[in-house]
């Protein structure tokens, strides 16, 4: 774990301000720390939830925005459901995720932003999401071609992933949802 | 009862066999459920996690397709359950919409006490001698401003419903920590260790297997579950409305459990010669 500076002299104004704007407030946070406590991935983590709040709370851009827990954060909502003074730390993690991506900047960790990329490009596809489709499309674009090969064929045995893609009606309405400068369009 | 039906993307792919026990158990139960038609994909997790927009606008569509029907609508997936109410809530905040339905739970519904009720009235089969860890997971319960669970920290449907089937629901420790099956296919050394604890806590506690009702929590259970010790046999994760089949439906029929990747026949067997002992 790193030990991020408490107080640093400088801050970004305008990540407070973005923050106030996505509806979340942090500065009621006293360091209690339930929120870690009860972290499921916290021995993973380069900064813990209650620092990731308390460096928000400074306007900590970089060190946020280049941190692996934003990605690792499983959003269990155990944190946003525990903390006593209602803040909403699954949703702050949100909130930081898409600031990496709306910067265009590398996700700390990369695989996890290609499964949701190729996650969602499947939804803006077919309307639904096709298994074999996105998984197809994840480990391209990772490279990581050959593990849970044995899990896939032991899925196929048992008729869980559908071969053939399955569009709905209506997807051209769900891919116009894409376009209006969302996440999912193509990159 | 009528019920507009949103299974999710899960359920026709690698949870096809909650989906199946899900609709024979409707049928068992009188409940006629109806698929809400032309459904899109509510985005779950990814949607969630890195667009909110995008994840709000997907499920409009569907709240708006369950608007038109106007049906209390089931959802049986956690994500999707969790998708679908936080797109409501926040349009209701927005005061931009007014949902004539109910968007439902599968466990809470059935843990009602007057469906209780009707479900021990009608168990051919008790499940007795079945030693079982309820596995709640995160999206159905929490946070409660979203899911208005109301035991979201030690929940009790699912325990009520396997004890209205005769099964024995232990106390255990993990009911409601996270698997993390979110991130299940990008860090699987994280998800083997967090099943790793989920299951050695279902084992200290004396359970013969888990039972759910999410889809994601299942399918990671099942598939990332590390070898126990050499006396220890891995546990299967069994959807509580399979359960449900096997207590209250046809008694011909034999249950397979092909679609597990966990083989349940070892725990199916040690209560028929249970069942058969009592007799
Ligand atoms: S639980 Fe809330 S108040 Fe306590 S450390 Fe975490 S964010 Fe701060
Ligand atoms: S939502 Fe993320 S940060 Fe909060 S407890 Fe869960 S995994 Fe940890």
């Amino acid at each position: 774990m790193s030990d991020p500076a408490i107080s640093p002299a400088q801050g970004s104004s305008r990540l407070l301000m973005d923050l106030h704007g996505a509806g979340l407030d942090v500065s009621a946070c006293y360091q209690c720390g339930r929120c870690s406590a009860g972290c499921p991935v916290a021995a993973y983590l380069d900064l813990l939830p209650m620092q990731v709040v308390r460096l928000l709370a400074y306007g900590q851009e970089d060190q946020l925005l280049a941190s692996h827990t934003i990605w690792l954060c499983a959003s269990c909502q155990t944190c946003t459901t525990r903390c006593p003074n209602e803040i909403d730390i699954a949703g702050v993690m949100d909130f930081l995720r898409q600031r990496v991506q709306a910067q265009g900047t590398k996700p700390a960790e990369k695989r996890v932003a290609a499964f949701h990329r190729s996650f969602l490009r499947s939804v803006r596809r077919w309307g639904r999401t096709f298994e074999v489709g996105m998984l197809g499309a994840y480990k391209f674009r990772t490279g990581d071609l050959f593990s849970d090969l044995k899990l896939g064929w032991a899925m196929m045995k048992r008729g869980k992933l559908r071969l053939l893609p399955r569009g709905i009606r209506g997807r051209r309405q769900v891919r116009k949802m894409f376009t209006k400068g969302g996440r999912g369009k193509p990159t | 009862m009528k019920l507009s039906y949103y299974p999710g993307c899960s359920l026709t792919g690698s949870a096809r066999e909650y989906d199946q026990s899900i609709r024979e158990l409707a049928a068992l139960l009188d409940i006629e459920l109806v698929e809400l038609a032309d459904w899109n994909c509510c985005g779950a997790s990814s949607a969630h996690m890195t667009d909110h927009k995008l994840a709000t606008e997907l499920s409009v569509r569907n709240l708006e397709l369950a608007q038109d029907e106007g049906r209390d609508l089931l959802v049986p997936c956690a994500a999707c359950f969790h998708s679908l109410r936080a797109a409501s809530l926040s349009l209701q905040t927005a005061k931009t919409y007014t949902p004539k339905f109910e968007i439902l739970h599968l466990t809470t519904l059935l843990s009602r006490p007057e469906w209780l009720q009707k479900i021990s009235a009608r168990v051919l089969r008790p499940l007795s001698g079945l030693r079982l860890a309820c596995y709640y997971g995160c999206l159905s319960l929490r946070p409660p401003a979203v899911t208005a669970a109301a035991d979201y920290e030690n929940p009790r449907g699912l325990d009520l419903l396997v004890e209205s089937l005769g099964a024995a629901a232990l106390p255990w420790s993990h009911k409601t920590e996270c698997c993390s099956g979110s991130l299940t296919m990008a860090r699987p050394d994280i998800a083997i260790s967090l099943v790793g604890d989920i299951v050695q806590a279902a084992r200290r506690a004396g359970a013969q297997a888990l039972v759910t009702d999410c889809p994601m929590c299942q399918a990671n259970v099942e598939s990332r579950q590390p070898a126990g010790a050499e006396k220890e046999p891995a546990l299967p994760v069994f959807f509580a409305t399979e359960l449900l089949c096997l207590a209250l439906g046809d008694q011909k029929k034999k249950k397979s459990f092909r679609e597990h990747l966990i083989d349940p026949t070892k725990v199916m067997a040690a209560l028929d010669s249970e069942n058969a002992g009592s007799h």
